[in-house]
């Protein structure tokens, strides 16, 4: 029994040193990512990788959200006759919730894992030393890049993931489930508010930088050759979908709970 | 008289218990070429990366043309780190940049030079080490390792620096190729008038490059002294050394039949 809580304590204390360890260097990234030199043409290629190259991805799970959205919503309304809500409930769930978490997920799996892997390699074989040894500061030229970039282009892909699982309901509702098409749109447009676009947006950008700084983190601190590597990819995507699914109850309670 | 290029004493580091650097202390002037010998895995590539301060040692002090480096602020460590290249035991190319990118990442992130004129050096720098320009628009992945190390030699001289550190330069490569490294370090120090330290478990490098010579052994160095001096040492670790027999004061840690 006692055993039993100690290796429950240890797992604990454990686990509040690993995050403190990640808050530290997300403090240091932070402070060397609003200091010059900028690596301009790093963060675009970054951008592009993160944004456009996640974009069939996240494309694709959106639109069939907001399609088997639209259809399980059906089925469970129409016991209560409340088909006409379909429009809202795609609406606000894909902007406040889906689009945001499921684009983090994916792009996690995406993008933290590549990010590890492209890091801990670069550890292992001894570049990030290289780098330091070449007057240029890792921090700058590694982390800085993928979190500017993973902080704005996960609110452009969730925007377009937005559009996307509105469409996805759409579609299901008029050629499947023969709904008028003026009436639909209009009841997607009338309940939905500012805020509920935002608060997404908001959240994508919390996960995007997440996603990245988890990715470097477990990168820049891999070590043991290719098996510390493969461990350092697997770290990185599960730390990143725990934090994602934390953080969008924080984000929510913060908006949401008065 | 001014001050050695580069004075180490009482530098120490341990990893955990394992004790690596046991005291070094050793004094190098300027424009001389110190080559460390040793036995694998004790502490050689750790010293070297001491002194450019990646590694922080536990105790000592690391000065460079007089200025103490340990624990000092990073603006001074970037100081000193400008004035050093770094010839890496595994290359360390950037595997995501070409070649000649490579070479010139100093002058172009570092120093900010136009892109066009380091290009220029690059070229330059890889002409010196015997790489044609086709090669310079190569991915690293796509080098041979004698390649690579002749491009990692290349980028260690590419911003001219006072001081070049070589680890391992020769190891796996074939003799000539070996022997071509040898005279590219030769040559190039030569040219740039630098202080170098090289790591070496090849003795016939370490003749032809070493102006001096120390032997690490139970993380101190316990013999130094000039290069011609290594045959008369006196010294029966040295002997054991430079000879390559298994049998003397140094037993590896393998079971015998
Ligand atoms: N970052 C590190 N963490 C823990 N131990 C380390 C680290 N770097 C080196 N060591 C240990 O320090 C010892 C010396 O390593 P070092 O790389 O300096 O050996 P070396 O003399 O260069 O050997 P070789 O000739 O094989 O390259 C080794 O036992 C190694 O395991
Ligand atoms: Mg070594």
């Amino acid at each position: 029994m006692i055993g039993i809580l100690a290796t429950i304590g240890r797992a604990f204390l454990e686990g509040l040193a690993a995050l403190g360890r990640l808050v530290i260097f997300a403090g240091a990234a932070l402070g060397h990512m609003v200091r010059p030199p900028f690596y301009p043409r790093l963060i675009g290629r970054q951008m592009i990788e993160i944004g456009y190259f996640s974009l069939p991805v996240v494309a694709l799970t959106t639109l069939f959200s907001g399609m088997v959205l639209a259809l399980q919503s059906y089925t469970g309304f129409a016991r209560f006759s409340a088909e006409s809500a379909i429009a809202t409930v795609v609406v606000l769930s894909m902007t406040r919730e889906l689009a945001p978490v499921l684009a983090g997920l994916m792009v996690a799996g995406r993008i933290g894992a590549a990010m590890a892997a492209e890091i801990g390699t670069m550890r292992v074989t001894e570049q990030i030393d290289a780098l330091t040894v070449l007057s240029t500061d890792p921090y700058k030229y590694l982390v800085a890049p993928r979190l500017i970039a993973g902080a704005t282009m996960l609110p452009l892909l969730v925007l377009i993931g937005d559009i996307l699982g509105v469409f996805g309901g759409y579609l299901v509702a008029i050629y499947k489930l023969d709904f008028n098409a003026a009436a639909y749109l209009r009841r997607t447009a009338d309940y939905l508010e500012f805020m509920d676009v935002v608060s997404g947006l908001v959240k994508a950008a919390v996960f995007g930088f997440l996603v990245a700084l988890t990715g470097c983190y477990h990168g820049y601190n891999s070590k043991g050759g290719a098996r510390g590597v493969g461990q350092a990819t697997t770290n990185a995507v599960v730390s990143a979908s725990i934090l994602i699914l934390v953080f969008n109850y924080i984000i929510t309670e913060l908006f949401f709970a008065r | 008289m001014s001050p050695p290029k580069i004075e180490l004493s009482g530098v120490k580091k341990a990893f955990g218990e394992k004790i690596v650097l046991d005291g070094i202390d050793y004094a190098l002037p300027e424009g001389e070429s110190l080559v460390v010998i040793g036995g694998s895995g004790s502490g050689k590539s750790v010293l070297l990366k001491c002194i450019l301060g990646i590694i922080r040692p536990d105790a000592g002090s690391i000065r460079i043309d007089g200025e103490e480096t340990v624990g000092a602020g990073s603006e001074a460590r970037e100081k000193v780190r400008g004035k050093i290249g770094m010839l890496f035991q595994g290359s360390a190319l950037f595997d995501s940049l070409p070649v000649w990118q490579n070479v010139a990442f100093r002058l172009i992130q570092g120093q900010g030079m136009e892109r066009r004129q380091a290009k220029e050096i690059a070229l330059g720098k890889l002409a010196q080490v015997g790489l044609a320009p086709p090669v310079a628009e190569l991915y690293p992945a796509e080098l041979s390792g004698g390649m690579q190390k002749r491009v990692a030699l290349a980028r260690a001289i590419a911003s001219d620096p006072e001081i070049i550190f070589f680890d391992e330069p020769t190891t796996g490569l074939d003799p000539i190729m070996a022997d071509v490294i040898n005279d590219l370090i030769v040559a190039s120090v030569k040219k740039l008038g630098a202080t170098t330290i090289s790591i070496t478990h090849d003795m016939a490098s370490a003749r032809k490059i070493a102006t001096r010579i120390a032997m690490i052994y139970g993380g101190k160095f316990i013999w130094a002294g000039e290069a011609k001096d290594i045959d008369r040492s006196g010294n029966a670790h040295v002997d054991q050394f430079i000879h390559g027999r298994a049998e003397g004061p140094i037993q590896m840690a393998v079971r015998r039949p």
